[in-house]
């Protein structure tokens, strides 16, 4: 656990001494602001014509309106965003050799995936936790229901740990930087097109075994405020997938 | 403490190292020689488990490479051919950092980091980061990292590389100063280093090795002939000559600006007494007479040609 901590802390401070983390930060924040903004003008457009139609104002539904929208666009931008934050975890260390160092302490593989992962997650956690400030300010002036806005900061959490951990694997398998940002793009999206495919090849075991491995109807339940076991166990399992295939695969390396 | 049986490591058809076997007692350091692309380098990470070996047994304090790879990695300082350093770090916050993975407790490291900053000199550059370093602080910084535990074994991949002459006086002072407290194995291709540090020098090419013993044990070994070195103040156009005319001689090289002839003896004949002689009664003016060893450098090349002459 000490290897792990340190290995973590190690990892927060290179990623708070370079520039990454404070672009990454403020592009996410600033976009998920920006979403969440239009959300909110486009949920007024609409009351003003429910007002005309029915010349009353109607109770509006903020969870529909404004946290759902929001919701399913940032689940594209931590897509784009998340990459950039794992990219280096092992890339990096194998171009400038440190690799060598970790791999010669006593320390064991999975303790420096382990570190390296919860680093990153702790930074995306922390991003996550600054846009709570959009439901904070719209609990003030309104009302809605926190639950599934809760619901959805969880499957945005867990998607994130899915992300990451795939960030991780595809770092793990290259020396450059830009490949292993641009591998896991592509392993990501291939995976949310899973999805599109399933429903393609219709309601039949094959198709739904194919849509179940997407992560969108997952995050999908979550954010309409549905809890389900087996979404949960769908995130959890895919990242320790993708942790077992990083430690795999940074292992294989050796006897290469 | 560190024992190697017939180790090979294959890159597919490649063979980096072949059947490679040696031992290292505890307290002794020992310098790998041999050209760049030799296998120095795999021999080592075979030794710090940071890959296994395709064949073959390597142990280090009595632990095996590949199956107790932590008790081994717990007892090896490294300092890899790179220096593996994090750039973004500053000299202290790196050493912490390497203190915590090596599994060091709060106390250990402090008076570790107390230890090295003190040996390797780098009290006044402990607070900047490593990126601004210079070449030889990054490399010292390397040192400091292998050293940082204490470990009884330490295995340094060119330990000098980049360092300015001083820095290398310095560093080689303080391999001297590990011996016998600690087990050193050292890599290098700079002669001088191995002879100056060095109880045993192991010369390996293209991945063999090619000779195992002590720096003045090699250059005996190999010795083929007695030379000497004579130079003479007025000598007549026909000396090298008459010189050959003597008995016991192999051969006589011309003199070259120094102005020296240089004889070649049968192995275990000193003839400088009759040499001398020779020289003075004919008047022509003894200026200087000595044997002539040969260098660790005369043996590396003869070993590492010799080898490539074979294949």
């Amino acid at each position: 656990m000490t290897s792990v901590n340190a290995i973590l802390a190690k990892e927060l401070r290179s990623y708070f001494v370079s520039p990454v983390v404070y672009v990454v930060g403020a592009v996410f924040l600033l976009i998920f602001g920006v979403l969440s903004y239009l959300a909110v003008v486009n949920a007024g457009t609409q009351a003003v014509r429910m007002m005309q139609i029915q010349g009353a104002a109607a109770q509006l539904n903020l969870n529909d309106l404004v946290f759902r929208p929001t919701f399913y666009s940032a689940a594209i931008v931590i897509l784009l965003v998340l990459p950039i934050l794992t990219m280096r975890l092992f890339a990096e260390e194998r171009k400038l050799r440190t690799f060598e160092l970790l791999m010669t302490s006593p320390i064991r593989l999975n303790e420096v995936v382990i570190g390296k992962f919860l680093g990153a997650y702790l930074i995306f956690l922390g991003m996550l936790a600054l846009t709570g400030i959009v439901p904070l300010i719209l609990s003030v002036f309104s009302s809605f229901d926190w639950r599934p806005v809760l619901t959805g900061y969880l499957g945005l959490a867990l998607m994130g740990a899915l992300f990451l951990a795939t960030g991780l694997f595809a770092s793990a398998l290259t020396e450059n930087q830009i490949v292993a940002a641009f591998l896991s793009f592509g392993l990501l999206i291939l995976v949310w097109l899973l999805g599109a495919l399933g429903s393609v090849l219709g309601d039949n075991p094959i198709g739904n075994t194919i849509s179940y491995l997407s992560f969108i109807e997952h995050y999908d339940r979550l954010v309409r405020g549905l809890v389900d076991t087996k979404d949960l166990i769908y995130y959890v399992s895919g990242m320790v997938l993708m942790l077992f295939l990083a430690h795999r695969v940074v292992e294989s390396q050796r006897w290469r | 403490m560190i024992e190697v049986q017939n180790i090979t490591k294959r890159y597919g058809d490649f063979t980096a190292i072949d059947r490679v076997t040696f031992t290292v007692d505890k307290g002794e350091v020992l310098a790998f020689l041999g050209p760049n692309g030799a296998g120095k380098t795999t021999a080592m990470r075979i030794l710090t488990c940071f890959m296994p070996a395709t064949e073959g047994v390597a142990r280090v304090a009595g632990f095996d490479c590949f199956d107790q790879p932590i008790e081994v990695k717990r007892r090896i300082g490294y300092l890899p051919e790179h220096p593996p350093l994090y750039q973004e770090l500053t000299v202290t916050e790196y050493l912490t950092f390497v203190g915590r993975i090596k599994g060091m407790g709060a106390e250990d490291l402090r008076s570790g980091l107390d230890r090295v900053m003190e040996r390797l000199a780098l009290g006044d550059v402990r607070h900047r980061l490593i990126a601004n370093l210079s070449r030889g602080y990054q490399q010292r910084v390397g040192l400091a990292q292998a050293l940082l535990h204490d470990p009884p074994v330490l295995i340094l991949d060119e330990p000098t590389l980049g360092l300015d002459p001083k820095q290398i006086i310095e560093i080689r002072e303080l391999i001297k100063s590990l011996a016998g407290s600690h087990t050193v194995i050292l890599s290098t291709h700079i002669l001088p280093e191995a002879t100056a540090v060095c109880q045993r020098v192991v010369i390996i090419n293209n991945g063999r090795i090619v000779a195992v013993d002590s720096p003045e044990g090699l250059s005996a070994r190999l010795r083929q002939s007695e030379k000497i070195r004579v130079a003479v103040k007025a000598p007549p156009a026909d000396l090298a000559n008459r010189f050959r005319a003597l008995p016991g001689i192999l051969s006589v090289f011309e003199p070259t600006e120094s102005g020296a002839f240089l004889l070649e003896y049968e192995l275990g004949q000193d003839r400088r007494d009759e040499l001398a002689r020779f020289v003075v009664d004919n008047g022509w003016g003894l200026l200087e007479l000595k044997t002539v060893s040969m260098t660790l450098e005369d043996v590396f090349l003869r070993l590492t040609q010799h080898e490539e002459g074979l294949e």
